[in-house]
């Protein structure tokens, strides 16, 4: 259970902060050039963090830490039919068909 | 149809966010129901989404409070996740960057993928466009996505709680987050930033406060950043 005052804590302060990422060069740089090195780094945030995010919660994804197989195997169709297809929709429905089949048939 | 009016701008921006709509609803669906399984209020999960409006962001935070982490860490997970709009609005600067000060305010609060996306290329491909037209068009592109994104994440929240318990739910979140990420790896740099954020993020599982995504996403960022400049290199030589 999440208590109420670090929920808004959290809330207010991602919503300060987001605004800020969102604002920062469109309000204060302008039509400043930004330094390359920064935007090469900023261009890989998204493919690093998330797959950082997902991968403990796929390899410990049973029972106390275990590595349920029915989780990993959604995980990889997920990401095997997004690699393929580049379709976000096409890569959900796979991994949530394979999952939801799984769970019920084992 | 060449846009020609500030109006037509607008509407032309609607028409071709449109489609986004089937990218947000669901996200902000299962947003809400996450949140309500997560204990989160109806009047929560709105603010929520009202209040930061990305959903990989906020998927993050909740995430990272069920694991029990420190509130900074929390806050810090999520907005690292978020920095890639900070290239966006970078990226938007040479188009809006001489708008009216509110104008831009109000760019900023809704700038997502979708909006970003669709302008940055149609200002690529029409140079001629005036900054109101740009705006306008901007503007244009988030009506629709964000009327789905406040209306899906009260549906998400109104229906969470009448959800049967025996759904795996506790599993929606990995994949979403790998349907997001994977048709967002074009690229060998962008293959090894991935690979190397897994490595070293299954490596900082026992790092405590949950410090550990922000150490493998920040080693997964330097890894692709690295690969490129050598990438570059070696074709250059």
């Amino acid at each position: 259970m999440i208590d109420s005052a670090t929920l808004w804590t959290v809330i207010i302060a991602l919503g300060v902060g987001s605004f800020l990422l969102r604002f920062t060069f469109l309000g204060f740089v302008g039509d400043r050039p930004l330094p390359a090195w920064l935007l090469r780094h900023l261009r890989y945030t998204a493919v690093a963090i998330l797959p950082a995010l997902v991968a403990p919660l796929v390899v410990y994804s049973g029972e106390g830490g275990s590595t349920d197989v029915t989780r990993v195997a959604a995980a990889l169709v997920t990401l095997g039919v997004g690699m393929w297809t580049r379709n976000v929709f096409a890569a959900i429905g796979a991994g949530a068909a394979t999952l939801f089949g799984l769970v019920y048939l084992l | 149809m060449p846009i020609t009016t500030t109006k037509s701008a607008f509407w032309t921006g609607v028409r071709d966010g449109a489609p986004f709509i089937f990218v947000a609803g669901p996200f902000a669906l299962l947003f809400g129901v996450l949140a309500t399984e997560a204990g989160l209020n109806v009047f929560e999960v709105m603010t929520f989404s009202l209040v930061v409006i990305a959903g990989a962001a906020q998927f993050t935070a909740l995430q990272v409070m069920e694991n029990e982490a420190p509130t900074i860490v929390v806050i810090l997970s999520a907005l690292a996740v978020n920095l890639r709009v900070a290239m966006y609005s970078a990226a938007l600067t040479p188009y809006l960057g001489r708008a009216p000060l509110w104008q831009r305010v109000f760019a900023a609060y809704l700038l997502v993928d979708q909006s970003y996306a669709l302008s940055h290329a149609k200002f690529e491909a029409e140079p001629e466009l005036t900054v109101s037209q740009r705006m306008a068009y901007y503007f244009g592109t988030c009506l629709l996505v964000m009327i789905v994104w406040f209306g899906m994440s009260y549906l998400g929240a109104a229906v969470g709680t009448q959800l049967p318990q025996d759904l795996p739910l506790d599993f929606a979140l990995p994949i979403a987050f790998l349907s997001m990420v994977a048709p967002m790896v074009r690229t060998l740099p962008h293959l090894i930033a991935a690979v190397v954020a897994v490595v070293v993020g299954l490596l900082a599982v026992p790092v405590p406060y949950s410090l550990g995504l922000i150490i493998a996403g920040a080693a997964g960022m330097m890894a692709g950043a690295q690969a490129e400049v050598m990438l570059e290199r070696r074709r250059g030589a």
